[in-house]
């Protein structure tokens, strides 16, 4: 890859409290001189991952239900092995890939990212995956290309939740080429160094950092390279409230709840909301990509 | 049959059913103090405590229709039924406002500009003169108008079914069915019906 993403945060690379204050001191100085643009990432100080029961308990898939432990109730009857992968559309080498194959190509790597979803609650959650650049390169990415669809197995014997239309089934979304290729663009197929739960989207899912979790789509079976913008669930479901792009903002406000602030999961009954960070904290990685675009109107 | 059920709920106190209402909560908010409502207890807290109301409310309103068409008697329960179902509006309240949105200027900024929140807050303020009335001296003091007043529950129960209905995401079945009991309900109560079988 010629622009391999660095993981520089780790659990043991947490920011001392000190440090960090040291480090404020150091940017509002800078910004004095107009430099904070050179300041980096946003403070890494509380990127202190979840713990697994969290990750893996309050989870969102409708799929099994819309409970919040609907997933974690109902997803182990998910059959994950053997499990194949159509890649189609614009790539070179188009074909139905097993997921072990597609495994044995690919280095996997641990990438702690936050994850924030749309419903304003968030967590930290220690991946471990590959690039899709990584497989979008394997397959090879005819030049026509702009898109990336991604589909979700549909299998109603085995998912209680598909038997209500609570959105159209099955579930969609879509990235831009150039957001699919970038390097913090992640295909999970672990947690914690163990292979993913079911209820987390097993065994293989999408993990792009900046935006709204629902983005990130779960227990793959389809990637189709196209030179249209390809449906995505949320957004057919409703346009005005879930954008295509649905990069985190904390300036633009879902129509039914301001987006400001949000809350990370563990915190108890008493757990204060946090402000969230503009493209989750992952600003000067993925802002150059949106530059010239109006984010209030490709939300 | 109907008559010995009468007769049985005859001779249970009326505090029985306040005891029971209030450890409702009590029992939500000591599960979410010790993990026993999953690792976001405020939105659990917060959602339980909404959906109660609503089932409070429910049960109020079956009240009246459950006399009229199977002669079951639970007049004496409908006060602390109704008195119940506020106090857990207000605890839904309580949570959203201090343990769920917390900032002050965007509590306001919710009410106003989120239609869920406004129906819901709406909902709520209709209560407000019920519960402060649900008492015999205002019963006595305001005579034929105080039936007049409580008739305001109804439009109440079904913001509570439109508020619970606008927050969802996605189709989901539960708000409907909550929205098809209450008109039901309060289909029961139009005037050409109550003719029919009076």
């Amino acid at each position: 890859m010629a622009h391999r993403w660095q993981n520089d945060l780790t659990r043991d690379d947490v920011t001392p409290y000190g440090a960090f204050m040291n480090r404020r001191q150091l940017m509002a100085g800078m910004a004095g001189l107009g430099l904070a643009s050179i300041a980096g990432p946003a403070a890494a100080e509380d990127l202190k991952p979840n713990a697994w029961d969290e990750i893996t308990s309050y989870c969102n898939f409708y799929e099994f239900g819309t409970g919040k432990s609907d997933p974690a109730a109902n997803a182990g009857q998910m059959t994950t092995s053997p499990w194949k992968v159509e890649i189609d559309g614009l790539v070179d080498r188009p074909g139905t890939y097993d997921f072990q194959d597609i495994l044995s190509e690919m280095t996997i790597e641990e990438r702690i990212y936050r994850f924030r979803c749309v419903e304003a609650w968030s967590m930290v959650i220690p991946w471990n995956g590959f690039e899709l650049a990584d497989l979008l390169n394997m397959v090879g990415v005819k030049d026509g290309a702009k898109y990336v669809a991604f589909e979700t197995l549909l299998r109603p014997e085995e998912m209680p939740g598909v038997r209500y239309p609570t959105i159209e089934w099955p579930y969609r979304e879509g990235l831009r080429l150039d957001e699919a290729m970038n390097p913090l663009t992640l295909m999970a197929t672990g947690l914690y160094g163990k292979p993913l739960p079911n209820q987390n989207g097993a065994p293989l899912r999408l993990v792009v950092p900046w935006k709204y979790g629902f983005k990130s789509i779960k227990s793959i079976v389809r990637i189709t390279l196209t030179d249209k913008e390809p449906p995505a669930s949320w957004n057919m479901y409703s346009a005005r409230e879930y954008g295509f792009y649905s990069n985190v903002n904390p300036t633009v406000d879902h129509p039914r709840w301001s987006q400001a602030t949000e809350r990370k999961i563990g915190g108890g009954l008493f757990a204060k909301r946090i402000p969230t960070l503009m493209f989750n904290g992952y600003e000067s990685e993925v802002a150059g990509m949106y530059e010239g675009m109006d984010l209030s109107k490709y939300f | 049959m109907i008559d010995k059920v009468n007769r049985m709920l005859r001779r249970v106190p009326v505090w029985s059913v306040y005891l029971v209402g209030l450890l409702a909560p009590v029992w939500f908010l000591y599960l979410g103090m010790t993990g026993g409502l999953g690792v976001e207890p405020i939105k659990t807290l917060e959602h339980e405590l909404g959906e109660l109301a609503l089932k409070m409310l429910v049960v109020g309103l079956a009240i009246t229709p459950l006399r009229r068409y199977l002669g079951l008697n639970l007049i004496k329960f409908r006060r602390a039924i109704g008195v119940l179902a506020f106090v857990y509006v207000l605890l839904h309240l309580l949570v959203w406002l201090v343990l769920d949105v917390q900032v002050p200027s965007q509590i306001w900024a919710d009410i106003v500009k989120r239609p869920y929140v406004t129906v819901g807050m709406a909902g709520f303020l209709l209560l407000l003169p019920l519960a402060i009335t649900s008492n015999n001296w205002s019963v006595r003091k305001l005579g034929p108008a105080w039936r007049r007043l409580h008739k305001l529950v109804y439009p109440a129960i079904l913001l509570g079914a439109v508020h619970y209905l606008m927050l969802v995401k996605g189709f989901q079945i539960e708000p409907l069915i909550y929205l098809a009991v209450i008109l039901g309900l309060l289909a029961l109560r139009l005037p050409g019906r109550r003719r029919a079988t009076a």
